[in-house]
């Protein structure tokens, strides 16, 4: 190799310390090499993944439509005070501008921005559209004044001015049921138009309550696992693996079968008399709450086993051996140990059942839909963007912090399993 | 269990391996009580079954739609799972044998598909990917897909790379094997176990993807989930019991590859350290 011919020819007085440097200096260039074959990755993820979500959780903020549509306008209204009706160059510059956007899908797009705000606005824009251009030498103030009389209200004007800056807050606050009030403060969105935190409410629950049954069915099959010689615990692994590897659709399908009406469910519940009629067990929320817990509970037992297999046996011993009874010495020797387990156990339950969507959407009724859902409906169905990437960056946020949590608890756990 | 037990603990005893099998048949029977109903020669999925038949399979086999479907999945599932092999087990590799300032942090974000909902993640590939007039075709299908399963390769991956002795890659290069040479006939024979196990995670991750697919493709790239989730919401047929059966068989197929992987990685360990 050329280095050694080199360290060879370095200076004669330390010999050694050329010597440091230069297989330091191999070393480095040796971790540069391999650091860039994460590249291509880094490059792949962050031009397909990173960059899309960035861009979604930018429009969260983004108020492209009446900044894009009436610039000119918006430019004349930044000088003006708001207090009184607006110079006479807005009512031109607006006239001018709508003039050059009527027809194009930009008004249409305006419009509906500014009927967010106040209502009854689309059909003012739509209107006064429709009668341009005005006549040559028609002054623009009067002209548009009656049109509608509106056009002579501060208010309307103050919309324009409020709507047209190029980024708002409207979103991310009404994605928590807030709204800047007409004094410019925050308030919260009157009863019968707030939806999100009870959306956002109903999302933590279920997750909450799936992790905690998956808590209570998970840990007794854990711990037999984790107890039991290691070909059996393989054997019975099986059991928990197989579900974790068919596919999440199947699942569904299997439980819609069982919990229709005159599914297996039902008929076994008549016959044992436990009902006369069959039960709705499907389509509501006792469907949705089986399906998840069918479908989240590997991912709590793998973790807990995992856990409970690095606790040693000796300290239940060295407990028992000293007089404590069974149950104590389970509770208070070997319990507490696992807790590593369940916390991440849960959280990990809990993170995935949070962003859920297919569940819900296949075997829910509207009540038990989450947040996940109303996502996908603003994209798809009112194309409301900045709704969604509002409730998508609330939902980001919540999962990030979550897991942070899980991530300094799965280090802490991992470390028994390891020794 | 032995026979100076207590009543109470033979009752735990008892009572723990009672319940623990409610849990497994609770894990296991739904999935297994579809496949017979798959044989159903009359249309409703329910017991008792009136006949055999194989109609509903030859219904999937036939039906242009399911046909499409199949066909979607075995195009956009392995170039998925190669894209995310190729780039994840590279990037492992570098993982393992750098280190720079902020590696942890680097590989939270590249693990990071896995966590974030796919809702979002889906929203967010439409709307970028959907001005590049990728939305609604194969490459932007598969390389949402690809982004998916670069997790899965990461984490079995790097976990494989943790025992791997990297003294083996200097015998090579000191016996004369360029970096690459080195590569094919040293480094990926030996952490093949964990390759082919993050492949396979990353296949069954995208050949049963739907949300992320509701999002990108149009109907003409309607992947298998996605034409079964149709089929569920709309009017849930025994064809659909059909194909869950043979997804269920395909699985249950993984699984067993992935169990043998697991014990020869296991098994060459053993052998190592014993």
């Amino acid at each position: 190799m050329p280095t050694e011919t080199l360290s060879l020819s370095a200076p004669p007085n330390d010999p050694v310390v050329g010597l440091k440097q230069r297989l330091r200096r191999a070393e480095r260039r040796r971790k540069l090499l391999y650091g860039a074959l994460i590249l291509p990755l880094a490059l792949f993820l962050a031009i397909a993944f990173i960059w899309p979500i960035a861009a979604l959780l930018k429009r969260s903020v983004d108020n492209p439509e009446v900044h894009g549509a009436l610039p000119q306008t918006l430019a004349v209204l930044k000088h003006w005070s708001g207090d009184e009706l607006p110079p006479a160059e807005a009512y031109a510059a607006l006239t001018r501008e709508l003039t050059a956007i009527r027809g194009t899908p930009e008004l249409g797009t305006a419009a509906k921005r500014l009927n967010r705000e106040t209502p009854g606005y689309r059909s003012l824009i739509m209107k006064t559209a429709r009668k341009m251009p005005l006549d040559d030498g028609v002054d623009p103030q009067g002209a548009l004044m009656s049109i509608d009389s509106r056009w002579s209200d501060v208010d309307i004007w103050q919309t324009i001015k409020r709507t047209g800056s190029p980024y708002t807050a409207f979103y991310m606050l009404s994605a928590l049921d807030l709204t800047i009030d007409a004094d410019g403060d925050l308030a919260a969105t009157p009863p019968e138009e707030s939806i999100y935190l009870d959306i956002l409410g109903r999302t933590f629950w279920m997750s909450l309550i799936v992790a905690v049954c998956c808590l209570l069915l998970g840990f007794p099959v854990a711990y037999l696992m984790a107890n039991l010689p290691q070909d059996k615990s393989n054997n019975l692994m099986i059991f928990v693996l197989l579900p974790f590897w068919t596919s999440v659709l199947v699942r569904v399908a299997a439980w819609i079968v069982l919990l229709q009406n005159d599914g297996l469910v039902n008929q076994a519940l008549i016959a044992l008399g436990i009902t006369d009629a069959p039960l709705q067990l499907v389509f509501n929320r006792i469907g949705v709450y089986i399906a998840m817990v069918h479908i989240l509970l590997p991912f709590m037992v793998l973790p807990l086993y995992s856990v409970m297999k690095g606790i040693s046996p000796v300290y239940m011993r060295a407990a028992m051996s000293l007089g404590c009874p069974p149950f104590k010495s389970f509770w208070k020797v070997y319990f507490p140990q696992t807790l590593p387990g369940i916390g991440a156990g849960s959280l990990l339950v809990f993170i995935i059942c949070m962003g859920y969507y297919i569940t819900p959407a296949l075997l829910g009724s509207p009540q038990e839909q989450m947040v996940s859902y109303f996502i996908a409906f603003y994209t798809n169905q009112t194309i409301n963007w900045g709704m969604a990437a509002a409730l998508s960056a609330v939902l980001l946020a919540a999962t990030l912090v979550l897991y942070v949590f899980y991530a300094r608890r799965l280090g802490a756990s991992q470390a028994p399993a390891g020794r | 269990m032995n026979a100076y037990a207590s009543p109470l603990e033979r009752a735990w005893y008892i009572g723990l391996r009672v319940l623990v099998g409610l849990v497994l048949a609770f894990l296991v029977l739904p999935i297994l009580v579809i496949i017979p109903l798959s044989f159903n020669s009359d249309s409703f999925l329910m017991y008792p079954m009136s006949g055999f038949s194989l109609r509903w399979y030859e219904d999937f086999l036939t039906s242009p739609s399911w046909q499409q479907s199949l066909k979607n999945s075995l195009i956009v599932s392995p170039a998925a799972t190669i894209i995310a092999m190729a780039l994840g087990t590279l990037a492992s590799i570098g993982l393992v044998r750098s280190d720079f300032p902020g590696k942890t942090l680097l590989m939270a974000v590249l693990i990071s598909p896995m966590v974030v909902p796919l809702v979002i993640v889906g929203v967010a590939m439409y709307l970028f990917f959907a001005p590049l007039g990728l939305t609604g075709t194969y490459t932007g299908l598969i390389l949402s897909h690809a982004v998916l399963g670069v997790p899965f390769v990461i984490t079995t991956v790097t976990a494989t790379l943790q025992g791997f002795d990297f003294n083996m890659v200097r015998a090579a290069a000191s016996l004369g094997a360029n970096p690459v040479t080195a590569f094919f006939r040293v480094t990926l024979p030996l952490v093949a176990p964990g390759v082919i196990s993050g492949g396979l995670f990353a296949f069954a991750t995208s050949f049963d993807e739907v949300v992320v697919t509701l999002f990108m493709a149009s109907p003409q790239q309607a992947t298998l989930p996605r034409q079964m989730f149709s089929g569920i919401r709309e009017n849930i047929s025994p064809t659909i019991a059909a194909v869950a059966t043979i997804l269920i068989v395909l699985s249950t197929l993984m699984l067993i590859t992935l169990e043998a992987l697991r014990r020869r990685n296991e098994r060459i360990r053993g052998a190592r350290t014993a």
